[in-house]
C-alpha cells in the first residue's frame, strides 16, 4: 500500500516525462526462467532526458512499463559494484552509463557475459564469490597482537604500493570483458587477482604465502594471455591486467627459485 | 568452484614465450630487413655479405652459432606456445596432440639446431 502510494508520489513529481519529446529504444535481454526457455530480447521505447543513466533507464521500464523486469542496482554512483551489465556488448556499470551517448540509435542492454543468468539481467555469481572467499580478501597479521599493542601503523608511501588496487568494487565487468575467463571458469581471474595482490602487497599482512598457491596453479595467473581488456573496462581503474602479469613474474621465480630457497607453499 | 591447485608448469613455457617474444620483437624486424631488403636489393649491405662463405664462417664461429641458435629456438618457442593459445581462443580446445605439435617442434628444433651448431663449430 505504502509502496503503491509511493510510485504514484513518484509519477506525479515526475511530469516532466510527458514533456520530454526524446525517446530511445532500449533492447532488453529477458530470461524469465518460468516462461522463457531461453533469453529473449524485448524493446521498450524510453522517454528519457540527458541526465539520464542507463539505469535510470531500466528504472523506467519498471516503474512505468513492465513491472516484471530485474536487475541489481543500489548506489546510483559507481561505487557499489551491483549493476554491472553489457551494454552494446560492452560491460558497464549501468548507474555510469549514459542514455544521451547512444541518441538516436537506441542499445542493447544484457546480463553480464561469461555468468549464468539467474533472471533477466540479474546473473548467478556465486562462482566470483567462492574466489573471493578463497584468497582471504582481509590482513592476515603477521604474528598475533593484542589489542593493548594498538594500531597498525602504516606510512603512506606503504600504502602506495596496493591502494589502487584497493579500489576495486566487486563489480564483475573484468570478468565479462575476460575471454579466458569466458573459456574457462576455473581461471581465477583479473578482479579476484587485483584483491590478492592488494593484500599481498599490505605492509601490515603476513598472508602472502596462504594465497600463491592458487596464483601458482593449474587455475592461477597463466591461464591469462594478456588480452588487457579487463583494465579497459574497469569503472574504477585497477588494472587487474597488471596485478595479473606481476603475478606471473612472482610466480615463474617462485616456480624456479623454490629449489634454491624452499617456501613449501605449492604443491 | 573447487580450483585445482596442482603447481602449474607453465612459467617454463611462458619464460621461453617471454624470452623469444621479447628477441623476436627487437631483432625480427631488422633480420626480415637485412636477409629479405637489404642484401637481395644490395642495399646498405653488399649481396656478398650473405653469401655462401660468410655465412658458413659465421655457423663456424661459436658466437654465430650461439646467435643462429638463440634465434632459430627462442623463435620457435615463441610460436608455438602463440599458435597454441591462439587455438585455445578461437574455440579449437585442442588436448595432448596440439600441446605435442606446438611444443614438440620447437623442442625438436632446438636440438637438431643445437647438434648441427656444435658439429660445425668443433
Ligand atoms: S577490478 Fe575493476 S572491473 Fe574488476 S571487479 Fe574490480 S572494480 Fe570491477
Ligand atoms: S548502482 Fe552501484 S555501481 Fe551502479
Amino acid at each position: 500500500m505504502e509502496l503503491q502510494a509511493r510510485r504514484q508520489n513518484r509519477k506525479e513529481s515526475r511530469p516532466a516525462m510527458s514533456e520530454i519529446e526524446k525517446t530511445i529504444p532500449i533492447e532488453v535481454l529477458r530470461y524469465r526462467p518460468e516462461q522463457d526457455t531461453e533469453p529473449v530480447l524485448q524493446t521498450f521505447q524510453v522517454p528519457f532526458t540527458d541526465d539520464m543513466s542507463v539505469l535510470q533507464g531500466l528504472q523506467y521500464i519498471k516503474d512505468y512499463l513492465d513491472g516484471s523486469l530485474s536487475f541489481r542496482w543500489s548506489c546510483r554512483m559507481a561505487i557499489c559494484g551491483s549493476c554491472g551489465m553489457m551494454v552494446n556488448g560492452k560491460p558497464s556499470l549501468s548507474c555510469k552509463t549514459f542514455l544521451r551517448d547512444y541518441y538516436p540509435g537506441g542499445l542493447r542492454i544484457e546480463a553480464l557475459a561469461h555468468f549464468p543468468i539467474e533472471r533477466d539481467l540479474v546473473i548467478v555469481m556465486d562462482d566470483f564469490i567462492e574466489k573471493l572467499e578463497s584468497i582471504k580478501p582481509y590482513i592476515i597479521p603477521k604474528t598475533p597482537r593484542a589489542l593493548s599493542e594498538g594500531e597498525y601503523l602504516q606510512t603512506p608511501e606503504e600504502r602506495d604500493v596496493y591502494e589502487q588496487f584497493s579500489s576495486c568494487i566487486n563489480c564483475m565487468l573484468c570478468y565479462a570483458a575476460c575471454p579466458q575467463y569466458g573459456l574457462n571458469s576455473k581461471f581465477v581471474g583479473p578482479g579476484i587477482m587485483a584483491l590478492l595482490h592488494r593484500y599481498n602487497m599490505d605492509s601490515r599482512d603476513g598472508g602472502t604465502e596462504q594465497r600463491m598457491e592458487l596464483v601458482h596453479s593449474e587455475d592461477g595467473v597463466f591461464n591469462c594471455t594478456a588480452v588487457g581488456y579487463c583494465s579497459e573496462v574497469c569503472p574504477k581503474h585497477v588494472d587487474p591486467a597488471n596485478a595479473v602479469n606481476i603475478n606471473k613474474t612472482e610466480s615463474a621465480k617462485d616456480y624456479f627459485l623454490r629449489f634454491v630457497a624452499p617456501k613449501g607453499a605449492a604443491k | 568452484m573447487s580450483a585445482n591447485l596442482k603447481r602449474s608448469n607453465a612459467p617454463i613455457f611462458w619464460l621461453l614465450f617471454g624470452a623469444g617474444g621479447m628477441l623476436s620483437a627487437l631483432l625480427g624486424p631488422m633480420l626480415v630487413f637485412i636477409t629479405g631488403i637489404a642484401i637481395p636489393l644490395g642495399l646498405i649491405l653488399s649481396p656478398d655479405a650473405m653469401s655462401y662463405t660468410h655465412m658458413q664462417a659465421f655457423a663456424h664461429h661459436w658466437i654465430g652459432a650461439g646467435f643462429i641458435w638463440v634465434i632459430v629456438s627462442l623463435f620457435l618457442w615463441h610460436a608455438g606456445h602463440r599458435i597454441f593459445h591462439s587455438l585455445h581462443d578461437v574455440g579449437i580446445h585442442a588436448g595432448t596432440a596440439a600441446k605435442l605439435i606446438c611444443y614438440g617442434i620447437p623442442l625438436v628444433a632446438t636440438i637438431v639446431a643445437a647438434r648441427a651448431l656444435i658439429t660445425s663449430v668443433v
